[in-house]
């Protein structure tokens, strides 16, 4: 549908103007970007705004539980190669959030939208996408989101008979179980390093069996899809065997993963592979993650991890000991309230490493890494943990609001 | 306890595990071995058999349709209860406390039977979610300092005549029957609604399932600073949430 440019109603066009109203007082108030301010009022104008302001582009929705953001920067890199994109890149990623960046997109082609896992399925009814790029579910806030499989049953009915391209990993089996329901799937091995939330078979509730990466129901015969996209090593296998190599200034096997699936949305998009993988060298940081800080005279590199899966990939990318770890954790309504899932990550895998422990819930993370038999010290704030760290870059690993109360001490 | 060492049973860790409840095994384990007790973390999925020859079993919390696949392969294989016959120590959270009833309401809306060994019946709460912070006073027989816990379930338990309640809470929810009790315990088996992982939170428990398996009054002590430090934050947050 790009290039068709069939003007605004005039209701969607006051809808966008008082929405704009709306963020320029947030914003003047002090209260951040006003993107969702902006497009809650809008929403409330006009509620098929969403729908009209895509009209005209050609959209590709990305949602997993980790790895959205990211993946939603590299998509719009990579097919800014064809025409102009707009974007949510600031991870507004809720309906109100959405509207607000669309309304900012009248002269671009193409829109790269992340979408919350909970409201996937009505975004993608409201917007009719080109391409639904799908990358993983794990266990997440508890407290609130509610259950992980119940978000793949979510997913697997909303998006039935979508005549969007789904671009799902076949290596998570809650994906590929809600995937599976969609006509057309170009399925990616991106790889999933977590595996507790999928031991057992979305479809039939029988134990998954696991060979190397391949995945299996004894009981129903699901099993994981052929892929005809892969992450391999340092390379992505296109459907054709060529293996082109990723080049990322971003950390982690979890990245390059993003990457793979980035170059096989970009692909729909008539983006070659080489291109689109070049584009995406350009991505330093992504709303302040990954970016490497000088504090106190101190390097400091944040990093988000938001739930066991997302702690789990994170712990692979970081250096190795004895790089001094600062650990920062929140429990407020924006992290989830239950810090229960601190025992569901695999902080052993800290030995060895000088650890320091800051955060509203710093003394859950201490009682946490006592039980994993580790040396660590508990400290008052950022100040004192930089000015205790022995020397070297110190690798910092905070959960969202931990996260940004970070960002704003160190002055990110 | 079996001639070499203590064996520790982790029930269904592909099905009950959702909750971080294996921080539960985790605390356990640790405070056995800082008394130098050896200590056998077994993991049994649900496609294999309970052993009958554990000396402490402990399940945990997990979502609706875990729940009754768990309980449907639990009574199928006979061990826990198996177990449990033979004086086995059982700890149970949220779905597994509700797994260790009579009978609770599945994924479905149906009644499925439990494993029965604990005299307790749940239903489905037709309000709003239990989610929250929970403090509480320990059945005094127990002789444990308060409970600190955090719920999150949608289950009311009513206790049958065969259990007591595990604690009566001053804040919190519990088993949502409005009298302010809180889980279930019977001899060597007991169950409660609260995560946090509870032992995480109240150390004291883990040490009185070690003292029961051990058959011993004391245990040489170890140091509690950050548990200490943990309880009395979070007892203070409950307190203050409340007023
Ligand atoms: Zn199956």
């Amino acid at each position: 549908m790009a290039g068709n440019t069939e003007p605004l109603s005039p209701r969607a066009k006051l809808a966008v103007t008082a929405g704009k109203a709306a963020a320029a007082v947030s914003r003047a108030a002090g209260r951040g970007s006003g993107s969702v301010i902006g497009g809650r009022v809008a929403l409330k104008l006009d509620p098929e705004l969403l729908g009209r302001l895509a009209g005209h582009l050609d959209v590709v929705l990305v949602s997993a539980t980790n790895g959205k953001t990211t993946t939603t920067r590299l998509i719009a890199e990579a097919l800014r190669a064809a025409g102009p994109v707009v974007s949510n890149a600031l991870g507004a990623n809720m309906p109100a959030g959405i509207t607000s960046a669309l309304a900012g997109g009248s002269d671009a082609r193409y829109g790269v939208i992340e979408v919350d896992e909970k409201y996937l399925a009505g975004v993608a009814r409201d917007v009719s996408p080109k391409a639904i790029a799908l990358l993983n579910l794990s266990r997440d806030q508890l407290d609130r989101a509610g259950e992980t499989r119940m978000l793949a049953e979510k997913w697997r009915e909303g998006l039935a008979g979508t005549e969007a391209i789904v671009i799902a990993n076949a290596d998570d089996p809650l994906v590929a179980w809600a995937a599976s329901s969609c006509p057309t799937v170009v399925w990616v091995a991106a790889g999933q390093e977590w595996k507790d939330d999928a031991w057992s078979c979305p479809s039939c509730g029988g134990v998954l069996q696991r060979h190397t990466e391949d995945w299996f129901c004894g009981e129903c015969g699901f099993r994981r899809p052929q892929p005809t996209w892969a992450l391999s090593g340092d390379y992505v296998i296109a459907p054709d065997g060529v293996a082109w190599p990723i080049q990322l200034q971003l950390p982690g096997r979890a990245n390059k993963a993003n990457a793979a699936t980035s170059a096989a949305v970009a692909a729909v998009f008539g983006v070659a592979p080489k291109i689109a993988l070049e584009r995406m060298y350009a991505v330093q940081a992504v709303a302040g993650r990954y970016d490497v800080v000088s504090y106190l005279g101190r390097d400091l590199r944040l990093l988000l991890a938001k739930n066991p899966a997302g702690w789990l990939e994170t712990f692979s990318l970081i250096d190795g000991p004895p790089a001094p770890v600062l650990l920062s954790v929140n429990a407020r309504s924006a992290d989830g309230t239950d810090t229960s899932w601190l025992w569901d990550v695999d902080y052993p895998r800290l030995a060895g490493h000088p650890i320091f422990v800051i955060g509203d819930r710093k003394l859950d993370l201490a009682v946490r890494l006592e039980v994993a038999g580790l040396q660590f010290r508990v400290c008052a704030d950022v100040d004192e943990a930089v000015r205790s760290a022995p020397p070297g870059k110190i690798e910092v690993i905070a959960n969202y609001t931990a996260f940004q109360d970070l960002r704003r001490a160190v002055g990110n | 306890m079996s001639d070499t060492s203590l064996r520790l049973v982790w029930v269904y860790p592909d099905l009950l595990s959702t909750y971080g409840d294996q921080g539960n095994v985790l605390v356990v384990e640790r405070r056995a071995q800082q008394r130098h007790i050896p200590v056998t973390r077994i993991d049994v999925r649900s496609d294999q058999p309970i052993p009958t020859s554990g000396d402490i079993y402990l399940i945990g919390g997990g979502e609706d349709r875990p729940q009754r696949l768990a309980a449907e392969r639990l009574r199928r294989d006979g061990g826990l209860n198996r177990a449990v016959g033979n004086g086995a120590i059982v700890f149970s959270v949220c779905a597994g406390y509700q797994i260790l009833g009579t009978e609770f309401i599945n994924d479905l809306g149906h009644p499925e039977p439990g494993l029965g060994i604990l005299d307790v019946r749940s239903v489905r709460n037709e309000g709003a979610r239990h989610v929250g912070d929970i403090m509480g006073d320990i059945d005094e027989r127990l002789g444990l300092p308060p409970l600190t816990g955090f719920e999150n379930h949608q289950g009311n338990t009513v206790i049958g005549p065969g259990a007591r309640p595990f604690a009566r809470l001053r804040f919190g929810s519990g088993n949502g029957t409005g009298d302010g009790t809180e889980g279930a315990w019977c001899d060597t088996v007991f169950g409660t609604y609260a995560h946090g992982p509870v032992m995480a939170r109240n150390p004291q428990i883990a040490d009185m399932l070690l003292k029961l398996a051990l058959d011993v009054h004391a245990l040489p002590p170890v140091d509690e600073q950050w548990y200490e430090a943990l309880r009395a934050e979070r007892i203070a947050a409950a307190t203050e949430a409340s007023a």
